[in-house]
């Protein structure tokens, strides 16, 4: 399992915790993730920004 | 046909210029920034250290790049001098001289400048402020090799700087009036959580004092408060504050309050001059976040390619960046009647703000409560 990290805000998407507060199950990879998907910190929309893997 | 431009290269100018083109790849847009347009993000700023980043390694695309991703005619290093609303026309200074530039329509993304406090004393202009890219890289290179730092201001900014200085292991201080860090946005309970938290952590509070001068001492910098104390620093950060960016706006005859006066579609008293971001005051709200950034940089995209798209603003709590304590908070908006009820443990605290029928109308949630976060903020209002 991956973690992400926004680059614009430093919020981290761990895939082995998804997001399951805004539909995203936990264990659900980054790339599986809709493109719809905000970070939840900052608002900043998936398409816009590559999360950092770390 | 005129262009769209877009004065600023910060978050909003930047995000508002990539939420047009995914509506119309083909209005002529083009951006103005008195800075050298390099995209970064300034929440990382005030975490950089943690981040094990460089100033250098901040930036997340150059200008150059920016502008042929977005398809945007890029002019950094350029100052608008004037605006005549009228005439549609801007007198700019840079890189070519004086010019001159006519727009369609405007968009204003000016941010907002640090307020620097009345303190005396020939060791002022030593005192830094960290409020874009180019400050920040001024900040790391200063920092080398220094140890004993002091921070103005116990607030959002402050209190992160603060943390992270504090952990890549500098001496830090920090001065404030309130009594407690982040006066404005956690209670009396929450305030003194976070002042242990950070303490732990070897930050040394200074409440209820004020810098009045600072002087040079050598190679140190000598605080010395209103109530006559003084201490020596290496470097000195001031984090008191932001003050929009009004003055040209205010100049070009446009209504200004504590930020540039905008509707719920971002337009000014002028059908073709928008404003948005730190600069912004929509609907009366003064909101330099990020989640208000992009909501109003979605809804201005809108309205730019042809849709009036009032911004929405549900309850968008605010991320504190201090690992020593993490905290979440959505403040009740200012004025608003109520009573804050805090549950505080040894491990967080959690803090709920309500109006007069019990309803929630704001919360701070620290340490292990920060959990709640997404439950708390679906019963919350939205703001506008």
């Amino acid at each position: 399992m991956k973690t992400y990290q926004c680059v614009v805000c430093g919020f981290i998407y761990d895939e082995a915790i998804g997001d399951p507060e805004h539909g995203i199950p936990a264990g659900t990879a980054w790339a599986d993730i809709p493109d719809s998907w905000s970070c939840p910190d900052c608002g900043v929309a998936k398409a816009d920004f590559e999360m950092v893997e770390i | 046909m005129n262009p769209i431009v877009i004065i600023g290269g910060g978050l909003a100018g930047y995000t508002v210029a990539r939420e047009l083109r995914k509506l119309d790849k083909s209005v002529p847009l083009t951006m103005l920034m008195a800075d050298d347009g390099a995209f970064y993000s300034k929440p990382m700023l005030s975490n950089g250290l943690a981040q094990n980043k460089t100033a250098a390694s901040l930036i997340l695309s150059s200008a150059e790049k920016m502008a042929s991703q977005l398809l945007t005619e890029i002019r950094p290093h350029t100052r608008v001098k004037a605006m005549d609303a009228a005439a549609h026309r801007l007198e700019l200074e840079g890189p070519e001289g004086s010019t001159s530039l006519e727009y369609g329509r405007l968009v204003l993304a000016l941010g907002a400048d640090p307020i620097r406090l009345p303190i005396a004393g020939d060791g002022v202009d030593a005192v830094l402020s960290v409020n874009d890219h180019a400050d920040y890289g001024v900040f790391r290179e200063a920092l080398e090799g220094k140890q004993q730092v002091a921070i103005l201001g116990a607030g959002l900014i402050g209190c992160e700087f603060a943390n992270d200085l504090a952990g890549a292991g500098h001496e830090v201080t920090v001065y404030d009036l309130a009594p407690q860090p982040l006066g404005r946005l956690l209670p009396t309970g929450a305030g003194q959580f976070m002042a242990n938290a950070l303490a732990a952590k070897g930050i040394a509070w200074r409440f209820g004092q004020s810098a009045s001068q600072v002087q040079k001492d050598g190679p140190c910098l000598r605080l010395t408060t209103v109530n006559g104390q003084s201490e020596s620093f290496d470097l000195i950060l001031s984090a008191v504050g932001l003050k929009p960016r009004i003055a040209l706006a205010q100049a070009a005859g446009l209504k200004t309050n504590r930020g540039i006066v905008v509707d719920r579609c971002l337009r000014t008293g002028d059908p073709d001059i928008f404003a948005l971001g730190d600069c912004a005051e929509v609907e009366g709200l003064l909101l330099p976040f990020v989640l208000p950034l992009m909501a109003s940089a979605r809804a201005l995209a809108a309205t730019l390619s042809g849709t009036d798209t009032p911004v929405s603003y549900p309850a968008m709590p605010v991320v504190v960046k201090t690992p020593a304590c993490p905290a979440v908070v959505s403040p009740p908006p200012m004025g608003t009647a109520g009573e804050w009820q805090e549950t505080v443990t040894s491990s967080g605290v959690r803090a709920l703000f309500e109006g007069q029928e019990g309803e929630l109308l704001g919360f701070a949630l620290l340490g292990d409560a920060v959990g709640e976060k997404q439950a708390l903020t679906a019963k919350l209002p939205a703001w506008l």
